[in-house]
């Protein structure tokens, strides 16, 4: 048993910590405000190597761990909400699916300009009527010859003004017994003719992000697009959400560091009663809750990440972890409002924004109603994990670092 | 281009700092890489970069000092070196330089040796300044931006920034430049520098090591610190319609106040 970061992981986190604290918080609010992304966000994130963190280098990544990963998404979140589901979407739901599930051509092709930040990356399996109920899906994929035509609409898409490329969850079989055994997964480019997007406006919270709807009207793909085998959709969408649901609860745990350092910092300058308010024993109790919450979603999230870095399913583990995480930063934030009492509901200060942005969390990648599901389902043994044909790698630093001439070699 | 860059660890400028019993502490708070000799690290890799070459960071301070060094390695120095030892647990900025001069000597010959404008702890401002004396060097000081470098000529142009303005100077190398944070914008360490910096077994040099027969005497000791009254400050934002207006209202605040 070790609760040791190591050097390196220290590193990485003070480097992420750094890039969003100088180069995002000073700005984050107007952007929040204009409910638009800041057009340096992406460029930076992937000059920085951000967008390629856990990604092996011979893909063009920056070969670091999943922890590393972990320890950005809390970073970034701990600044704002956008930034980490930057990362959700871009490497958690997409980027790790392709090191997982993706052909040689495939890593090529998209994993090593989604890694070195030239292409941005999203991902489409909800749709304006399927959200938990994935089977519920209405988006088609029909072969023909050596192409597929794809037909459909997702919603509540991150990135999806933003993004490249798509990983894609389709029906190509209607009539299958198990709707969930008729899905597919493709990458679809956003410059195929009939991919159109657009953003949602008007949303509660993450508004320096992009969160939209993505349709394609008869768009024609190669076959050499579709992830995995037909029929193989639904699997890797889930497996997508093993990573996807990681980055969400390592950004949700940032948030709650965020409401608790915010919180201490405003009970220590106002003043009630003739004292500052950290010494009235209710505002303590918020604050310890915040302690207590914040340690125990890091400690889930950590070990989740170790898991990974294992090679170790870690379906319910990371379930638990984001479950526990946003239930308790959409708390944090609504308590670290109450703490700043009318300030904290002016935009004045920052976590207002926390809120809106912390309520997003328990409603995508999976509602803590369907984690209270999974959980509920592992106890009582009415759920096990099926085996994949392709689990996530394990992290190995030997392979993850080697370069693409000595990895070709050996 | 042989370049060495010198660095101390100090407290984050977040940590609260106070005084007890005539000792200052920071209590836990991180201990960082001097955010002054981030710009220094930063104009060695630059000048790296443009002339090819090898840039040494070195730093005196306890064994914790080595995780500074670990972050100039990350942001891309080639080499770090660690002067260490019981007997400097109380050198001031005069020893320290006697020790950093030694330091230098061992290596291969600097053409340019780079330090932060301070140390955002101590704050004294006289270690480059010393150091450059003991070499025996010019020293380029408040540097804001380097016009040229010119290995094969053996020179260095550099732009002063003082109250006045900004003075074009020149020199021949080797110097000592002490850079202000006008000079740039440092960088981030990248993952590739960090996976090095961590890996990285950074060597102590002793006494000994430096070929000293005794660590330099203090001249300056600080006995006892007092921690003075803070002042109690406001702020007040002064609003209006145009500058204009806003430069109005805030000409006659300062006049109420007695500013003006």
């Amino acid at each position: 048993m070790d609760f040791a970061l190591t050097e390196e992981h220290e590193m990485v986190r003070k480097m992420v910590h750094d890039f969003a604290q100088k180069e995002v918080r000073p700005t984050i609010k107007e952007w929040d405000i204009k409910h638009a992304m800041d057009p340096q966000v992406l460029p930076r994130m992937g000059e920085l190597g951000i967008l390629g963190i856990c990604i092996p280098v011979r893909y063009g990544g920056q070969g670091m761990d999943y922890i590393s990963l972990g320890l950005a998404c809390e970073e970034l979140e701990a600044v704002d909400t956008t930034l980490r589901v930057v990362m959700s979407v871009h490497m958690g739901l997409n980027s790790m699916a392709l090191l997982q599930w993706g052909t040689e051509d495939q890593k090529q092709r998209f994993l090593v300009p989604q890694a070195k930040g030239e292409k941005i990356a999203a991902f489409g399996l909800t749709e304006p009527g399927a959200g938990s109920d994935v089977a519920g899906m209405h988006s088609t994929a029909k072969r023909d010859g050596e192409e597929y035509v794809i037909n459909g609409e997702k919603m509540w898409i991150s990135l999806a003004t933003k993004a490249d490329h798509f990983l894609w969850v389709a029906v190509t079989d209607p009539g299958a017994d198990d709707p969930h055994e008729g899905m597919t997964a493709f990458v679809v480019e956003a410059d195929r003719d009939g991919v159109t997007s657009g953003d949602i406006h008007d949303k509660m919270g993450v508004r320096a992000g992009s969160t939209g709807w993505v349709n394609c009207q008869d768009v024609r793909i190669p076959v050499a697009n579709r992830l995995g085998e037909e029929g193989e959709g639904f699997k890797i969408a889930m497996s997508c959400l093993d990573n996807g649901r990681y980055t969400v609860a390592a950004g949700a745990t940032g948030l709650i560091r965020a409401c608790l350092e915010a919180s201490v910092k405003y009970a220590n300058e106002r003043t009630t009663f003739g004292k500052a308010i950290s010494r009235h024993q209710l505002v303590q109790q918020k604050i310890a809750r915040m302690v207590q919450d914040y340690e125990a979603a890091r400690l889930l999230y950590l070990r989740a990440g170790w898991m990974k870095n294992k090679g170790a399913r870690n379906t319910r583990e990371t379930s638990l972890a984001k479950w526990y995480a946003t239930d308790a930063s959409f708390e944090a934030a609504a308590e670290a409002v109450q703490v700043h009492g009318a300030y904290g509901y002016s935009a004045e200060f920052d976590v207002e924004r926390y809120l809106r942005n912390s309520k997003g969390a328990v409603i995508y990648e999976g509602t803590s109603e369907i984690h209270t599901l999974i959980q509920a389902g592992y106890a009582l043994g009415m759920r096990t994990n099926a085996d994949l044909r392709c689990e996530l790698p394990a992290y190995a630093p030997d392979v993850w670092q080697a370069e693409p001439e000595t990895a070709a070699a050996s | 281009m042989n370049i060495v860059v010198c660095v101390k660890q100090t407290p984050d400028t977040a940590a609260t700092v106070t005084v007890e019993g005539g000792q200052v502490s920071w209590g836990d708070s991180p201990l960082v890489l001097n955010p002054w000799d981030e710009y220094a690290v930063e104009q060695a890799l630059r000048t790296k970069e443009a002339h090819g070459g090898h840039v040494t960071a070195i730093s005196l301070g306890p064994e914790s000092a080595k995780d500074a060094l670990k972050q100039a390695l990350a942001m891309g120095c080639d080499e770090a070196i660690l002067i260490s030892d019981p007997a400097l647990a109380a050198a001031d900025s005069l020893a320290t330089a006697q020790v950093l001069a030694s330091a230098v000597r061992k290596l291969d010959p600097p053409d340019l040796i780079f330090f932060g404008k301070a140390s955002v702890d101590s704050a004294s401002g006289l270690t480059f300044a010393q150091t450059a004396r003991v070499l025996g060097r010019p020293l380029l000081s408040q540097v804001a931006a380097v016009n040229l470098v010119d290995p094969d000529g053996g020179s260095i142009s550099v732009e002063r920034l003082l109250p006045e303005g900004r003075e074009v100077v020149e020199a021949g190398l080797p110097a000592v430049v002490s850079v202000t944070k006008e000079i740039n914008e440092p960088r981030y360490p990248s993952f590739m520098g960090i996976r090095k910096a961590s890996k990285a077994e950074i060597p102590t040099w002793d006494i000994g090591a430096l070929g000293m027969d005794s660590a330099p005497k203090a001249k300056v000791a600080w006995p006892e610190i007092f921690a003075i009254a803070l002042e109690s400050t406001s702020c007040e934002m002064i609003e209006g319609e145009t500058p204009d207006a806003m430069a109005a209202k805030l000409a006659d605040r300062l006049l109420e106040e007695k500013v003006l």
